[in-house]
This record gives structure tokens, sequence and C-alpha cells, in this order.
């Protein structure tokens, strides 16, 4: 992989880790309400996948959504400001940590109904079909999405049509507190795509190298085919599934081996190891993820909050 | 003027626009090759073809949610439920989803889609196909929700809702393609969420809508026989509501009628009434009176599902005692 590349997706993991970290101290002081659902643990998956992508394919995802909105080039401030419910946030501080998206980046949002935004994605896919446009949407969705019918209309609809989607399935294993193989009748998740007809793969989504080669191939596939594709990754989200899970479900054995496989770690390693990168250069980008993260909190804080007046606007056109 | 039926008269509205703007397309259960289980778009498979006439899978969450997705990008969509009855099988995209994209995301999404959606009791359907349930999807903040009850306000509502950048529920009824009407040839436009009065009189004020039009004309001819002269104002548009006809008419007449299809608990009379009663309190000479559908399920037999329908009788005699 190419240096300037690979130091941009090493220096995007680290920001999405350190973004969220403030974030859980911002949520303990009372700043950030409401859900939120902290992506540490899966930030090779989005890296690697929208690394992958060309600007004009759009982006759509679950609420798990402040890393694939960093990833998509939507600045740390705007992500911090959303989360604090300023004006200055990326949804003007009415969608929150579930609702982030910018259009100009084709980051199509983050959608908090399990699923539900599966059929979305094919529209979306369909409005360029129809368009004659060849762009492709990437969406990505978790395990827990696809044991509910949203997931088998949009794929079999999606391969009747042969609408440009790469489906991702960020299979971390648990659908909120339940385990994979308690919820979903194969627990190989790419097999219910065969169901479909729809060509399938899976990676290993704690390796951005190997998530970034298999949306490589995933793309290259839909563009030269034009049909959908289903990529299955596998990881594992080391916190809980939102603000306040007890996590009684899971063992801490287990998290602390998944944990010994830090996606960060192992991406930082492979640097080192291929001499792409030097530890000086890669302490650089720590810090200046560090400190980007520092100057989003301080955006945030100074940010104003919205306005009475906006509270009814953007229902309807105007 | 042309006389044509509700049915040719919605047809024209979709062919219209789709000449007028390539964006438009129709996506639904049958709408194709069959030519629409109401023979709304019989022709159109021939004359758009497949990539415009889109027949889809029975799957009520894709084509919304489909819709949905590419009237985000910039298409405009007309998504067929071939009833409403099956809304509910994609009701988290017409409540939850369309009418809550635009806000939520701080004015960044758009959703100019029209969700044509069949409604209505009378053809011995059963009770899971013979709803009127408009009042329900009213409920929600950021959807529009149309019903018309003339030929003409069909085809002038419905051109509206295809060119209007929210996402707009175009409930039809379906005994009613039939009805007869005048409407005007080409570009006829009538705006979205503006009441009307569809008969003038001094006597009583009849607010209804749809089906509810058809039957409270009735009404009026035979009040009329009895010296009675009724006002009816139509809604037309339920969300959001015009009020201004209804108690415009209201205070001059002081007595009112509310007359809907679909259930009175919690329906589009309750919320009328209340805001006649809120915003005209002193106006009425009497309390205002609902006629609705009975609070069963519709049953199949022609003469009980009737007898739960709304009937011109029940209008005649609420006219009646609210004039006492």
């Amino acid at each position: 992989m190419e240096k300037e590349k690979s130091l941009q997706m090493y220096y995007e993991m680290v920001l999405i880790r350190r973004v969220e970290e403030r974030g859980v101290e911002l949520y303990q002081a009372g700043k950030i309400g409401g859900f939120m659902h902290l992506y540490i643990g899966q930030e090779a998956v989005s890296t690697g996948l929208i690394a992958a992508r060309e600007p004009r394919d759009r982006v759509i995802t679950a609420y798990r959504d402040h890393g694939v909105a960093l990833n998509c080039g939507i600045s740390a401030n705007e992500v911090m400001a959303e989360l604090l419910g300023k004006v200055t946030g990326t949804s003007k501080g009415k969608g929150g940590s579930m609702h982030m998206a910018d259009t100009t980046k084709n980051m199509w949002g983050g959608h908090a109904i399990v699923g539900g935004h599966l059929p979305i994605a094919a529209g979306l896919a369909l409005g360029d079909q129809y368009a004659g446009n060849d762009n492709i949407t990437i969406c990505m969705f978790g395990d827990g999405a696809t044991n509910i019918g949203y997931f088998h209309e949009a794929l079999n609809l999606a391969k009747t049509w042969n609408l440009r989607v790469l489906w991702v399935c960020e299979n971390n294993q648990y659908g909120m507190g339940t385990a994979v193989e308690r919820a979903s009748a194969v627990t190989e998740i790419r097999q219910k795509a065969e169901g479909y007809g729809m060509k399938n793969g899976q990676a290993d989504g704690m390796d951005v190298t190997k998530v970034y080669a298999a949306a490589q191939e995933a793309l290259q596939y839909i563009r030269e085919t034009g049909h959908p594709y289903l990529l299955e990754v596998d990881t594992y989200r080391f916190r809980g599934h939102s603000m306040g899970d007890p996590e009684r479900y899971r063992k801490q054995e287990e998290v602390k081996k998944w944990q010994e496989n830090d996606p960060i770690g192992i991406f930082r390693a492979y640097l080192l190891r291929e001499n792409i990168a030097t530890d000086v250069e890669l302490d650089a980008l720590d810090a200046k993820a560090e400190a980007e993260t520092q100057k989003s909190v301080e955006f945030a804080e100074a940010s104003p909050e919205p306005g009475l007046e906006e509270l009814f606007k953007d229902i309807y056109a105007a | 003027m042309a006389k044509i039926t509700m049915r040719e008269a919605i047809s024209q509205a979709l062919m219209e626009e789709m000449d007028r703007d390539p964006a438009v397309f129709i996506m639904g259960e049958e709408v194709g090759v069959w030519g629409g289980t109401y023979a709304v778009t019989k022709g159109f498979y021939d004359k758009y073809g497949p990539e415009r006439v889109k027949d889809t899978p029975i799957a009520e969450n894709a084509i919304i949610g489909g819709a949905i997705g590419a009237a985000m990008v910039g298409q405009r969509p007309i998504a067929e439920l071939m009833t409403i009855n099956f809304a509910f099988s994609a009701m988290d995209y017409i409540v939850n989803q369309a009418p809550k994209l635009r806000y939520m995301f701080g004015g960044q999404f758009e959703v100019p889609m029209v969700i044509r959606a069949v409604g209505g009791g009378g053809r011995q359907l059963g009770a899971t196909h013979s709803q009127t349930p408009d009042a329900m999807f009213a409920h929600f903040p950021g959807l529009v929700v149309v019903s018309p009850g003339t030929p003409a306000d069909a085809k002038g509502l419905l051109k509206s809702a295809i060119r209007s950048n929210d996402p707009v529920l175009f409930i039809e009824h379906a005994t009613m393609y039939q009805v007869r009407g005048e409407v005007p040839e080409g570009e006829y436009i009538v705006p979205l969420g503006k009441s009307t009065i569809q008969r003038s009189g001094k006597d009583v004020t009849i607010v209804t809508y749809c089906k509810g039009l058809e039957l409270s004309l009735k009404a009026a001819e035979e009040l009329a026989k009895q010296g009675i002269e009724a006002e009816i104002v139509d809604l037309r548009t339920l969300r959001p509501l015009d009020m201004g006809p209804v108690l415009e008419s209201f205070k001059k007449t002081n007595r009112a009628v509310v007359v809907e299809e679909g259930w009175k608990s919690y329906g589009v009379g309750a919320e009328v009434v209340s805001r006649m009663y809120e915003e005209a309190f002193d106006y009425a000479d009497a309390p205002i009176l609902r006629v609705a559908q009975k609070e069963v399920p519709l049953p199949y037999n022609r003469s009980l599902e009737q007898a739960a329908l709304p009937q011109v009788s029940d209008i005649v005699t609420a006219v009646k005692e609210v004039l006492k």
C-alpha cells in the first residue's frame, strides 16, 4: 500500500479512537445526551472500506456512525458539535450521535432503525441506476440487521434489479447483547447472500489492509458487472453496545482476547514491519489526532446551541 | 369542460407529469404489465417502458424504502401501494423515515416522493382490506396527507403532490374510480393544504373529504328538498390541515356535522371538531356531531358491512339533530 494513503488511514483510525474517548468523557459529564454507540475496536472496518471508495460512491450506515462520518471526511469539529447538540454539528444538532450525514461528502447518514436503511440504500442505488450513473452505494450494517425483513427485501430487490450496492455486514458478534448464534440461523452472515444469488466475500475486520483489499475487490466486481455484492467483515466492539451497557452477555476474557488484536496496534505494527513508516512519523500522527480532537472539543463547547427558531425549521420544504 | 372519471383524472395527472419531468417514475405491485390493479396505469408500461413503470416484488418495505432512497438522490418516484392496508407493512418508511429525514439531518435531505394508496370499505373485502386509516397517517409531522373527493381535485392535487418536495401520501377511494366530474384538460393544479367549499349553504356546515364528500353531497340534496341548505367544506388535505374555510363557514351557520369514513375514535372528526371548539366555541349554537364508521372491524357480509359504514341517511339524521 502506498505510504501517503497508509498514513492517512492510520491517522483516521487514531482520530476515531481519540474523538470517541473524549466523547465518553463528555457523555459522563452530561454534555452528550441520548444514546451513544462507540466504534472503538471496529475502526479498521470503515477506514479500510471508505479508503477503497471513489468520492462519487455513496456511503450509508447504521447508528454506530462516528467513525464512518470521520472517514468520509466530515471534520472532527462537526462530529463533536453534533454530539453536543450544537448548531454547528453535521445535522445542526437535530440528529445527535446516531444521525450524522453530509451529502457533500457522500455520507448519507447514520440511521437508527435496525435494518431500516437497507431498502433506502437500495433506493439510493435505484436513483443512480435511473439517472444512468455508475457509482456505487456502500451500505454498512451490523449482524443484527440481517435477521429483520428489511435486509431480505433489500437484498432481493438489489439482485433482481441489479442495483450497484456493496452490502457490508459488520459482524461484531453481538446484536446488542445477543450473540450471533443465538439470533441468526446461520452464523456466517455471507451465506444469506447465497439465497439471493449474490456474490459475496469475507474479511478480517481487525486488519485494515485486509478490509481495504476485500473492499477493492468487491467494488471492482460491482463496477465491472453492475451487480451487487455482500461483504462480511468480522470485527469486535471493545466497548458496550451503547453507553450504560452492563455487559452481562460476554466474559471479560473474551473482550481481552479481542483487544489483543487492536486494529490500530495491528496496523501500526504492519507499517513499521513493512518499513512504510517510522515510529517518529506515527507518533506525530498520534499527536496530530490528539490535537485535532482537543480542538474539536473546544470548537463544540464554544459553538452556540440551536435557537428556538430551529424547532419548526425543516419539517417541510420551504 | 370534459366529464371524466376519477380513474381517468388520476391517470391523466400521472401521464402529464411523466411527460413533463423525466425524473418522475412509477414503482409498485402490478403497476406495469398488469396495468395497475385498479387499471389506473393501464397503457403506461407500453408507453413509458419498464424503466419508468417498474413492477416490484410484493415487498412494501422495498417499495417505499426504495422510493425514499431514489427521491433522496433527486428522482421523483411515485410508489404505489396496492391498498392502504398494505401500508402497515411499510409503516416504518411512511411515518418514521420519509417524514423525518429532512428534519433529523438539519435540512440536508429531501424526499420528493408520492405514495399512492387505495383505501376505503364497501367492496366486501373483509376486515384487513377495507380500512380508512387516514387519521393515523395525518398524525405525523413531516408527511403530507391528501385524499381527494372529486376527479378535478384528484388531478390537480396529484400534480401538486408530484411536484412537491415533501413526501405525500395520496389516498384514493376504492369505490370512487367511476365517479365522474368535470376536469380541466392539460395543466390544472390544485394547491396542497387548502380546504374548499364544495357546496354553498346557510343553515349548517358539513365538513368532510374523499368518500364523505360523495355521501354529503347526496345528503345535502335530500336536505334541500326539506328546505335545509347545507354548506359542504372539503378538507382535501388532512395534513397540513387548513381550517380557514371550516371556521368561516361555521361562524356563519353556527351548526356543524363532520363526516368521515374512518372510525370515530381518535379520527379526523375528532381533530376537526376539537379545533372548531378551540377556535370558534362562541359561535356554536349546538354541539357539533360526527358521522363515522362503527367501531368494528369491517365484516364481509354486504348488509353488515353497509351497516358499519356511514350512510347518507346518517348524515341527514345528524344534520337534523344539530338543527334542533
